[in-house]
């Protein structure tokens, strides 16, 4: 039954992209038709997670397409089916979210029907990787989710800039496409066979154990936008539409994770716990650099594309302490870890998805994407206001939201770092959890910073200033996302109790006590040892308000009267005086200065008299250090390379013909 | 073993201890030179205070002597003629510019670790119950020697040597109860001539560059001695 | 039953007492610097001033603005009721431990900055922007604390960690004293005393706290003062209830509480006598020393946490 549903969301999918084709001749198709099809697919896909979530079954099928000896086998297990669920629930809020959205398109050159075909198949690669059951129709899902998303990122391919993200998009996918390749490659041939069932009963070698796990960390963590690897992330994600930047940032990164927990913990099973460390610290040094760069950006999208990298940092701490604790022999500390890692991945898909479709809906209410020209918008798009103030709140991690859940998760299992044997590891795990406090406060910062800039004060242009009106579809699929943000975060029993099945079904060992002591509390290690109750904090929360408003208001208070802010004595205050963007993560960014490049060029001009500064200007880049210290060395020495290579082109046909005759000789020589 | 089965005695050794490796932190940290000789001169009587508790703990007369030397060698003797010496060398008040001051300290912090997990297995061979502060002598030493790399100013790089010799006395006494004593004496006095060498051997640098920076000493090397004369000779 | 209803007992002495120790280190610092102490009853009246007082809204001001005193207000209320004053094991200890705690300062922490961001002067931007930028470096070190503190009692709970400490008695551990020390530092820096801010002044160029809340008038601003209160107040039991936890009631009978509150009344004195010295003797640092001080209360912190694990637990 729950197959059945799977299977569906693949062909809705599949549909949405075919009916898309009609869309350069009937623009309107793709509202109407593509979109909801996309509904129907998102809606199965989650039904047909929280089915096999439910139960906790494994279901396995044959598509009777493929190699005449290798069909493509479909499994859905718990791990699969918390992914459908994520698939599922974002791809439905795009659906609704998308016919608003792309309404402007239609009167552009826009090619519409490449949008319409590519949501489709990105989509249907997606779901097909989480579905597959062996390593060759989960690369060819893995390269179709790659390539129909190289295509959406070059939908506004008119930019010069664009083109360039999507080429080094296109580039990184497949490195990182060949890296998982090799991975599976050492695993079938320990395991005879490309089939997963078979890769699970591979007897590796510690050290060829090592090989295949480096090589889908390298991998998978590429597609994921672990540093240093990030560097396509935040030039692919932001120019794609809004819709798409939702489901890269929010689903397709999630896909990458599913490939590493797949890979590590189900088909090697035998972890090592240097693994865990190697993630551990690459995870940490995502989050902080990841949230310390998202601070500096203005550009909006680009801002949550780098939080983002923030995000899966902490799901690859978490997951390594997960590693850690399963390759010392503590397989129950270990689920709480794999438990919190995969919490947070649900977490990040829903609040990134919603802050995305946010940012999609100022983008095409006020065509700005810069958050030096925004400002005042609560007042202008108060839906979209609330709505993304909830994301603010669940990505902050404040309670009672969903994001704070999970990283209390996190935090309680590095508690637990005091029960591993190994010294250095109990020391180096409560120094990691600093970090991830340290990436918590500097997300709080970033995201009051977002805000703050954007929706309160006064309006920076004077297209943010006539912002109005948002369509109905747009802002219920962020009042979705945001009421899920929301039950996630009141309610973590729940969906601990649902996740609680997969380090069940992984590893054996689930959390005993975490939801023990009934729904209103969450005790994952013991009740003794720590306890959160949502539900109660959001209920105190909300009766001391009313009390406190009851309080101050008795009977007879005073109205409220409006008058100017304090200005001084200067006279009114413009919008240009308020705190920009860049203003704002000043401090920060004199205090950890050295991590960004940063270029800056002040022009002060006096007056006659010397006396009083006429006219100031002010610019400032903030680049990634990476792009100094990594890629362009790599790309100087693969050009002194391919100049060295190009002395094989001549340009005369006999030459490649005695190529072509010296390799088949070659050829020949090996077979015989 | 637990901290909860120690005596009052042992708490106290180990708090000591503790406060030992955050004085080497807290040289690591301060720029200025006065306060560093006095936080040096406290690590001393630290130092001093833990052999006269052990002394007293474990009933070794020796050690009272060897915790009354280090006292008026380490706490008060060397920082008064490093005072002095500061004095007439006429930089009370210098500062010395750390380059990544936070990035230091995490590497202090990570030698700590470090130091832990080399120290493991001794401690396992140590059958003291103070045992557990090997690791800090050792860290102290190490940090020590942080502090002599990262520090370009002479002073405070024969504090760091200073303070290295703290910690490896230290671990002396709280692993073996102390050295010999003849070796004790020797090491003291060893300590001392060092002392008196470098205040003789600040000054006279001081005269034939006129500068501490340690790193004006490169000048000395052989190539860069070759191309000043080619220098002179152009 | 009774569990609840000290639970109650206790968040009124909590959100009533809060001007006290307030008031009080005022009077030692006047008493210190030789000038007339203002009556123990003045924030008191202060405060009803406030309530009383037409509220002044800016032009601009939108709806956040006018929400967020109450939240913030909620935010440290909610924080005190997890907070033990004068007795432990109350049934609300459970519903969040530690770092729920540091959660429920963080939600203070969005809305006042957000608050500041609101108007759009450059007043309100100012401080919103130096008081994220502070707090992610007092961040880090209070978790280390936490770390050490949940380490030593196997807990996140702050009822089991006092519990846990008053059982084990008088002993001396190195990783407590750097925690406390630490953990003054951070409190120093959350509650924006001197040396980190000054809340006596409004027009200081390096001012925090005050810059935010630079708008509010009449009710608001008396919420908003109301929880700055509270939040010292908080701290103030932090460091005294989990460092030095003799007094607090461990069951719930008349002379017990009686005890309790005995107590906490004579350490937090104390602490209030500590913090008017310190206050007295430093001056205010420049902004841009503040990290310098909060990556010592982190230094400290992870001393801490380092000693515990190499010198208070075997192998």
């Amino acid at each position: 039954m729950a197959i059945d549903f799977a299977l569906a969301a693949v062909l809705a999918a599949l549909g949405s992209s075919l009916v898309s084709t009609a869309a350069h001749k009937v623009p309107s198709v793709l509202r109407y038709l593509a979109f909801p099809l996309l509904a129907v697919s998102g809606a199965a896909a989650t039904v047909a997670g929280f089915m096999v979530m439910g139960n906790g079954e494994v279901l396995v099928t044959t598509l009777p397409v493929g190699l005449p000896w290798l069909e493509w086998q479909i499994r859905v297990d718990v791990l699969s089916a918390l992914f459908l669920t994520i698939i599922g629930i974002v791809t439905f809020a795009v659906a609704i979210f998308g016919p608003g959205y792309v309404r402007e398109y239609e009167h552009g050159q826009h090619p519409l029907a490449q949008l319409g075909i590519f949501t489709g198949l990105f989509i249907t690669g997606m779901l097909l990787v989480v579905m597959a059951n062996d390593a060759f129709l989960f690369m060819i899902a893995w390269e179709l989710m790659s390539l129909s998303s190289y295509f959406l990122v070059m939908f506004h391919h008119e930019q010069a800039a664009n083109r360039r993200a999507g080429f080094l998009y296109l580039l990184m996918a497949h490195v990182g496409g060949l890296a998982i390749l090799l991975g599976y490659g050492v695993l079938a041939t320990f395991g005879d066979g490309f089939s997963f069932d078979a890769m699970r009963a591979a007897p590796l070698t510690p050290l060829w154990a090592s090989v295949a796990f480096a090589l889908t960390f390298v991998g998978f963590g590429m597609k994921a936008g672990l540093v240093p690897l990030h560097a396509w992330l935040p030039e692919a994600h932001p120019v794609a539409p809004s819709h798409i930047s939702a489901l890269m940032s929010g689903v397709m990164l999630k896909v990458a994770i599913y490939g590493f927990i797949r890979v590590t913990l189900d088909l090697i099973g035998d972890v090592h716990w240097g693994w865990g460390v190697v993630a551990l610290l690459i995870g940490s040094i995502s989050a902080l650099l990841g949230v310390l760069y998202a601070l500096q950006q203005n550009d909006l999208k680009r801002l949550l594309a780098y939080s983002s990298i923030e995000n899966i940092g902490i799901i690859f701490l978490a997951l390594g302490m997960a590693l850690v604790f399963l390759g010392t022999g503590l397989p129950k500390l270990g689920a709480i870890a794999l438990v919190a890692a995969l919490f947070h991945t649900f977490n990040h898909a829903i609040f990134k998805s919603l802050l995305f479709l946010g940012a999609g809906n100022i983008v095409q209410r006020t065509h700005e994407q810069n958050l030096e020209r925004m400002g005042g918008l609560l007042t202008r798009l108060p839906y979209t206001g609330f709505f993304f103030l909830i994301g603010c709140m669940s990505i902050a991690a404040l309670p009672p939201f969903n994001g704070f859940a999970s990283e209390w998760l996190t935090f309680q299992a590095a508690l637990q770092a005091a029960e591993l044997k190994n010294g250095v590891l109990r020391a180096l795990i409560p120094f990691t959890a600093a970090m991830l406090a340290l990436t918590g406060a500097l997300a709080l910062a970033c995201f009051v910073k977002a805000y703050g800039v954007a929706f309160l004060g006064q309006p920076r242009s004077r297209r943010v200033r006539h912002a109005r009106k948002t369509a109905y579809g747009m802002r219920f699929a962020q009042g979705l996302l945001a009421t899920i943000c929301v039950l996630a975060g009141v309610f973590p029993n729940v969906v601990v109790n649902l996740l609680d099945t997969i380090p069940r079904m992984l590893t054996g060992t689930g959390l005993q006590s975490a939801t023990t002591q009934g729904w209103l509390w969450l005790t994952p290690v013991a009740p003794g040892v720590a306890s959160y109750s949502a539900p109660l904090v959001l209920v105190g929360i909300l009766v001391t308000w009313l009390i406190a408003w009851w309080f101050s208001h008795p009977r007879g208070a005073r109205s409220v009267r409006r008058g100017p802010a304090w200005d001084c004595g200067f006279g009114p205050l413009g919008p240009t005086m308020q705190y920009t963007s860049t203003s704002f993560a000043m401090p920060i960014r004199r205090i950890f200065a050295p991590v960004w490049g940063i270029e800056e060029k002040i022009e002060r001009q006096v007056d006659e008299y010397g006396l009083r500064v006429s006219r100031l200007s002010h610019q400032q880049r903030v680049y990634d250090r990476s792009w100094a210290a990594l890629y362009e060395p790599i790309a100087r020495w693969v050009q002194f390379a391919a100049r060295r290579v190009s002395r094989l082109q001549q340009g005369n046909i006999r030459v490649y013909i005695a190529y072509s005759f010296f390799t088949l000789l070659l050829l020949l020589w090996v077979i015989s | 073993m637990n901290i909860v089965d120690f005596s009052l005695q042992e708490q106290m050794v180990l708090l000591i201890a503790a406060l030992v490796l955050f004085t080497s932190f807290a040289l690591l940290a301060q720029q200025r030179m006065l306060a560093s000789i006095h936080v040096f001169a406290w690590q001393g009587a630290l130092v001093a205070g833990a052999t006269a508790l052990i002394a007293a703990v474990y009933d070794q007369p020796h050690l009272y002597f060897s915790a009354a030397l280090t006292m008026a060698l380490k706490a008060l003797f060397m920082p008064w003629m490093l005072h002095r010496l500061v004095n007439r060398l006429g930089i009370q008040h210098h500062v010395e510019t750390v380059v990544r001051p936070s990035l230091i300290l995490l590497a202090a912090a990570a030698l700590v670790v470090f130091s832990y997990y080399v120290a493991l297995p001794i401690e396992k061979l140590s059958l003291l119950s103070t045992r557990n502060t090997i690791a800090i002598s050792m860290a102290v030493v190490l940090l020590g020697m942080l502090m002599m790399v990262s520090r370009r100013q002479a002073v405070s790089q024969v504090i760091g040597f200073m303070s290295i010799e703290n910690g490896l006395f230290f671990a002396a006494v709280v692993s073996t109860h102390g050295m010999p004593m003849v070796v004790e004496l020797g090491i003291a006095f060893d300590v001392l001539v060092a002392a008196v060498l470098f205040g003789v051997f600040f000054l006279q640098i001081r005269d034939s560059i006129e500068s501490l920076d340690v790193d004006r000493l490169n000048r000395l090397s052989e190539t860069r001695l070759v191309e000043s004369v080619r220098e002179a000779e152009e | 039953m009774t569990g609840w209803l000290l639970a109650l007992v206790q968040l009124a002495l909590f959100v009533l007492g809060a001007p006290l120790l307030v008031i009080w280190v005022k009077r030692v610092k006047c008493f210190l610097q030789n000038r007339r102490a203002p009556s123990m009853l003045q924030p008191y009246r202060d405060l009803g001033k406030l309530f009383r007082k037409q509220v002044v809204l800016a032009e601009n001001a939108s709806q956040l603005f006018r929400m967020a005193p109450y939240i913030v207000f909620a935010a440290m209320v909610l924080a005190a009721f997890t907070v033990p004053l004068i007795a432990i094991q109350l049934p609300t200890a459970a519903i969040a431990d530690m770092l729920v705690l540091v959660g429920f300062l963080a939600i203070g922490r969005f809305f006042i900055t957000l608050a500041g961001m609101d108007v759009g002067t450059a007043f309100g931007g100012m401080g919103s922007s130096r008081e994220v930028s502070l707090s992610a470096f007092a961040e880090p070190a209070m978790l280390m604390v936490i770390f050490t503190l949940a380490m030593t009692a196997q807990s996140t709970n702050l009822s089991s960690v006092m519990q846990y400490l008053i059982d084990v008695g008088l002993v001396l551990r190195p990783s407590l004293m750097f925690a406390l020390l630490g953990m003054l530092l951070v409190a120093v820096a959350e509650t924006g005393r001197v040396p980190v801010d000054n809340p006596a002044t409004h027009l200081e160029l390096t001012m925090v706290h005050e810059a935010m809340i630079l708008e509010y008038s009449g009710r608001h601003l008396a919420m908003m003062e109301w929880a700055a209160q509270l939040k010292l107040m908080i701290f103030g039991a932090l460091v005294v209830n989990i460092f030095f936890p003799w007094g607090l009631a461990t069951e719930f009978t008349l002379v017990a509480i009686a005890i309790g509150i005995a107590a906490m009344i004579i350490k937090l004195a104390v602490l209030g006598v500590v913090l008017a010295l310190s206050e007295t003797v430093l001056a205010k640092m420049r902004v841009f020393r503040v990290p310098e001080y909060l990556n010592l209360a982190f230094l400290l912190a992870l001393l801490g946490a380092l000693s515990h694990i190499i010198l208070e637990v075997g192998v």
